[in-house]
């Protein structure tokens, strides 16, 4: 089973009615992040649906559950 | 003390046929389903003289007749894994076999996406060159058309049904943080005609009562349909319509794994006079749904406010408390503790910074995709590359798939998955199913969940009741089934 460090707290800490800022991501890891996404969505650009608009209304679903 | 909760998941797939102008969708699932199941030796077709999907949990019957939930001239299959595959309505609808724990439904359930996966390179062989079948796994058509993924655990017929409704409701509304699919855009008025973007969920939008014996229309958060598949005096079985069909693996196993735990809580009276009930519940998982910062404060019955995640920490800190005193033995206990540290550190990764889920989460890895082609394209939220895209993230065939380009964590090994294709699981009644099926389909002329019908082709046929979930397990029956080369040999043996 995939294993993965945990990141803060052992035990639950509560939050209530309050926002708490996305923490800022150290620049380094940032740019990393960054740079998967941009290589991911190049590799997408490849299998997406050609027409979008004639793909999404033609997906019509009745009778389910 | 809580029973060992065995559960399954059944997943209506959406379904399109290309190339052609007349897309009826009752037969492309036939042809689908069809081209797979002819593969097999033989169709064992579904014996439904035990199906009640009439009777209510609550304890009175509907007024009126209901029509079969099933249309009994479709296609209907049951595999050598022990799950049933058919149409249903006009979906093709894989249910997978009783499952032990939470992981190994993760694992049945990412075989029904291959099963479904086989079925459309199948069909393909049959269908003109111009046309092909392609099946997606999602819940909506964003047209305000939804299909349905449903759990089912198994219960104690003991714990009273009131309980477990006030308990696990407010688990059914705020689980949605990690269990939702994510969808573009809404398909349903927002109060003050609020623009929503980007959602948690796909099923939000479609449910309208608390409490209810619907499916396909004003579907409530509770399911009250008592059918439970196995002895009525000592068990029901609880029909969960309110989650998404997931494709990430930590999603699906924190649906039904936690599920699980906090079921087991309920039969355990657990909760004791702990109330989370929220003030208005269908608002409530609405907003939550809709709420991607994640932040909104609801009101509750007993007067104070909380957010989802509020809500989850303290099904948490409960959890936790019950399995030290108590032991997750309803749940396996390693499984359980795998569902507690996983429900924590997802929990944690909400709070901190959602991003850093994006390789576990369903809507996380779906928001993170589209988002980002959104930002490097410039296009509005209503764009509708987006719509596509959110379809197309649901797209079951591994080529198109985007969630299949997603370097997603998995739980279970692809070989693994491949074998429960056509292996049943060892430790429920599945295995006996699924053997007997695999080694004698001649000779069975039909099979339910709780039942196999065998035709020798001499006595009238016979009938093997299957009403203990957990009995026909491999350690149960692997030593009668070696004794016995034919079907017959194995009714004497049962005395059936």
């Amino acid at each position: 089973m995939a294993e993965r460090e945990q990141k803060k707290k052992s035990a639950p800490a509560r939050r209530v009615e309050e926002v708490e800022e996305v923490a800022p991501v150290a620049s380094e890891q940032g740019e990393k992040i960054k740079a998967e996404l941009d290589e991911l969505l190049d590799e997408i650009d490849e299998v997406l649906e050609e027409n979008a608009e004639d793909f999404v209304r033609s997906y019509v679903q009745k009778g389910g559950q | 003390m809580a029973i060992p909760k065995v559960c399954g998941i059944e997943t209506e797939y959406g379904i399109a046929l290309r190339g052609s102008g007349d897309s009826n969708p009752i037969a492309a699932s036939s042809v689908l389903i069809n081209a797979y199941v002819s593969d097999l030796q033989r169709k064992v077709g579904w014996d439904f003289e035990d199906e009640s999907p009439g009777n209510d949990a609550r304890g009175f019957a509907r007024e009126g007749s209901m029509p079969p939930e099933v249309e009994t001239h479709l296609v209907n299959a049951v595999l050598t894994n022990g799950a049933r595959y058919y149409v249903d309505h006009a979906h093709p609808e894989f249910s997978s076999p009783e499952c032990a724990d939470p992981l190994q439904c993760v694992r049945y359930d990412k075989a029904g996406e291959r099963i479904l996966a086989r079925s459309m390179e199948a069909a393909a062989k049959l269908l003109p060159a111009d046309q092909h079948i392609v099946v997606y796994k999602n819940n909506s058509d964003r047209k305000g058309n939804s299909y349905g993924c449903h759990e089912n655990y198994l219960m104690d017929r003991q714990a009273p049904f009131p309980r477990i409704v006030h308990h696990v409701m407010p688990h059914f509304i705020t689980r949605q943080i990690y269990t939702g699919a994510g969808k573009v855009g809404t398909e349903t008025a927002q109060p003050g005609g609020k623009e929503v973007s980007f959602q948690l969920t796909q099923r939000a939008d479609f449910f309208e009562e608390e409490v209810g014996l619907e499916t396909t229309l004003k579907r409530p958060i509770i399911n009250t349909r008592d059918e439970p598949h196995a002895d009525a005096q000592k068990y029901r079985r609880l029909h969960v319509i309110v989650g998404d069909a997931n494709l990430a693996e930590v999603s699906t196993f924190l649906k039904v794994g936690v599920t699980v735990i906090v079921l087991c809580m309920i039969e355990d009276d657990w909760f004791a006079d702990k109330d989370f009930s929220f003030a208005s519940p269908i608002q409530a998982l609405r907003r939550i749904s809709c709420d991607l910062e994640l932040d909104e404060a609801l009101p509750l019955a007993n007067g104070r406010t909380a957010t989802a995640l509020d809500i989850q920490w303290e099904y948490l800190d409960l959890a936790r408390k019950y399995a030290e005193e108590r032991g997750l033995a309803g749940v396996g206990e390693e499984v359980g503790a795998e569902v507690l540290r996983r429900w924590e550190a997802v929990l944690s990764g909400l709070e901190t910074d959602f991003m850093s889920l994006a390789d576990q989460l369903d809507w996380v890895a779906k928001y993170r995709l589209i988002n980002g082609y959104r930002e490097r394209h410039d296009l509005s939220w209503s764009d509708a590359k987006l719509a596509a895209m959110d379809l197309q993230y649901h797209d079951v065939r591994p080529g198109r798939s985007l969630f299949a380009k997603l370097p997603m964590q998995r739980l279970v090994t692809e070989e693994s998955v491949l074998e429960a294709i056509t292996e049943p699981p060892t430790d429920t009644r599945a295995y006996f199913r699924g053997r007997c099926l695999q080694r004698w389909a001649s000779s069975i002329s039909a099979a339910n969940w709780d039942s196999l019908v065998f035709d020798l082709g001499t006595d009238p046929l016979r009938r093997v009741p299957m009403m203990e979930p957990l009995r026909g397990t491999a350690a149960m029956v692997d030593s009668l089934l070696e004794r016995c080369s034919e079907p017959a040999e194995l009714l004497e043996l049962l005395g059936s």
